[in-house]
């Protein structure tokens, strides 16, 4: 992703860090916003994890910021938070409501209402999955982390997580199916 | 089965990242803010006015009557270095202490960045700081106070480039002679206004002035003040002893108060 990030924090971490956050807010910010149930507290989230991300640096040595894969480190840190949050308001992490943003005046409304639909129906199939495979199949395919980055962001195996995210679109692709067949079986009675 | 994997997956992921994904606008700046790396101003209400405000990690860094967003700005980054960009709010915490300053209460006000500064001025500064609200001290007396009774007009200086106004008390300091002297934010009527918020009559003051009063004094303790000082607003009037200088206090046998610390040298320096 961001290829000389880690060189650019290691050099000067002031310098870099607001590439930093240019580069990775919507990763962050993606994940913080699966895990909470209102847009604040992903916000409030999102926040708390680069300000973490930057103090824990000012701590590194050079050498360890250059090694580091910054998306997965990033990741870990903010699902971290998120299950420290969770579990301090004993709510469960899961579940997006679904948020009416503002008008985008580029695409018509008949576009738009199409797809928040979409939206809406993948948001209710992800939550079906069992939160493993949910977790690996929205860091790999929504925020976009490579396999490498994903295992790192979880702490466990790459052989691990790749089977995880393809469970996890498996079984996704199980519930399109019957879902389309349901809706067969409609028409035809 | 790969492709519709990989179908199914794009589906999703432009489905997903429409709404989810994006971070919202001001989330870097709230964090290169929060870590100290921009800093943040807003506007706050002052006792002639609405104030801009600016503040880093260190404190409270600019303080300048509302009017000028832009200039506001581009002075703040030519002095400081760093960026600056404006905000709703400030934390609930820091406005408190803000106000608590501007108001004169006896409470801890907000850490001042003075880092922009060289250390004559910031001595200058942190010691118009200790001028209580309702008083006033000529600039000779913030010399001596920090030990530089020559530097008068250097003083001047250092309180006209105040880059703190109201939050730094730099209205509190008057000529020696009486005239209410320069003022940075908005020239003498300004500084009339904000002393008068405050409880003092700068027109008495300086009609004292010119009938040559300088200190007053209390025939009951033997103590003498700078006229604004709490403990001289509290002389009444069959007590009150007024000097022209502090040789004539002195051979009537007063001494300085030790809370105001009159000067001892000559009255008439600016």
């Amino acid at each position: 992703m961001c290829a000389d990030c880690p060189d650019r924090l290691a050099s000067d971490l002031d310098a870099g860090f607001p590439l930093l956050v240019a580069h990775y807010q919507d990763l962050v910010y993606g994940i913080a916003r699966r895990s909470s149930r209102r847009r604040e507290d992903a916000e409030d989230l999102a926040q708390d994890a680069f300000v973490r991300a930057y103090r824990a640096l000012g701590g590194y040595e050079a050498a360890r910021i250059r090694g580091l894969r910054v998306g997965g480190w990033l990741a870990a840190m903010t699902l971290n938070l998120a299950r420290n949050r969770a579990r301090r308001r004993e709510v469960p992490s899961s579940g997006l409501e679904v948020v009416v943003e503002p008008l985008d005046t580029a695409s018509g409304p008949a576009a738009l209402v199409e797809e928040r639909e979409a939206d809406t129906i993948w948001q209710r199939r992800l939550e079906a999955l069992p939160t493993r495979f949910r977790r690996a199949v929205e860091l790999r395919h929504v925020s976009g982390l490579s396999y490498p980055e994903l295992a790192e962001a979880l702490g466990r195996p790459l052989g691990t997580v790749k089977s995880d995210v393809h469970r996890g679109v498996r079984l996704l692709r199980q519930m399109v199916e019957q879902e389309q067949a349901a809706a067969e079986r409609e028409v035809e009675s | 089965m790969r492709t519709m994997e990989m179908r199914e997956a794009r589906a999703m992921v432009k489905a997903m990242r429409s709404d989810a994904g994006r971070a919202p606008e001001g989330l870097a700046d709230a964090v290169l803010s929060e870590v100290g790396l921009v800093d943040s101003w807003t506007e706050v209400e002052g006792p002639i006015g609405p104030l801009y405000v600016a503040w880093g990690r260190d404190g409270v860094s600019a303080v300048e009557r509302a009017g000028d967003p832009a200039g506001f700005e581009a002075d703040y980054e030519l002095r400081t270095g760093r960026s600056i960009r404006r905000v709703p709010e400030m934390s609930p915490k820091l406005l408190g202490q803000v106000r608590a300053r501007l108001r004169g209460e006896r409470t801890d006000g907000p850490p001042v960045d003075l880092a922009s500064l060289t250390e004559f001025e910031q001595a200058v500064l942190r010691k118009t700081m200790e001028i209580p609200y309702g008083e006033v001290r000529p600039y000779s007396w913030v010399a001596r106070e920090i030990g530089r009774p020559r530097a008068v007009r250097a003083v001047g200086s250092a309180l006209g480039g105040n880059p703190i106004v109201f939050v730094i008390p730099c209205h509190r300091v008057v000529r020696a002679d009486g005239r209410i002297g320069e003022y940075g934010a908005g020239g003498p009527d300004a500084k009339r206004e904000v002393l008068a918020c405050e409880g003092i009559d700068t027109r008495e003051l300086e009609r004292m002035a010119e009938r040559g009063v300088r200190y007053v004094g209390s025939d009951t303790t033997s103590i003498y003040c700078y006229p604004s000082c709490h403990h001289a607003r509290r002389i009444s009037a069959t007590h009150e002893v007024r000097f022209r200088d502090a040789a004539e206090a002195r051979s009537a046998g007063y001494r300085p108060c030790k809370s105001c610390r009159p000067l001892e040298g000559t009255p008439f320096a600016a």
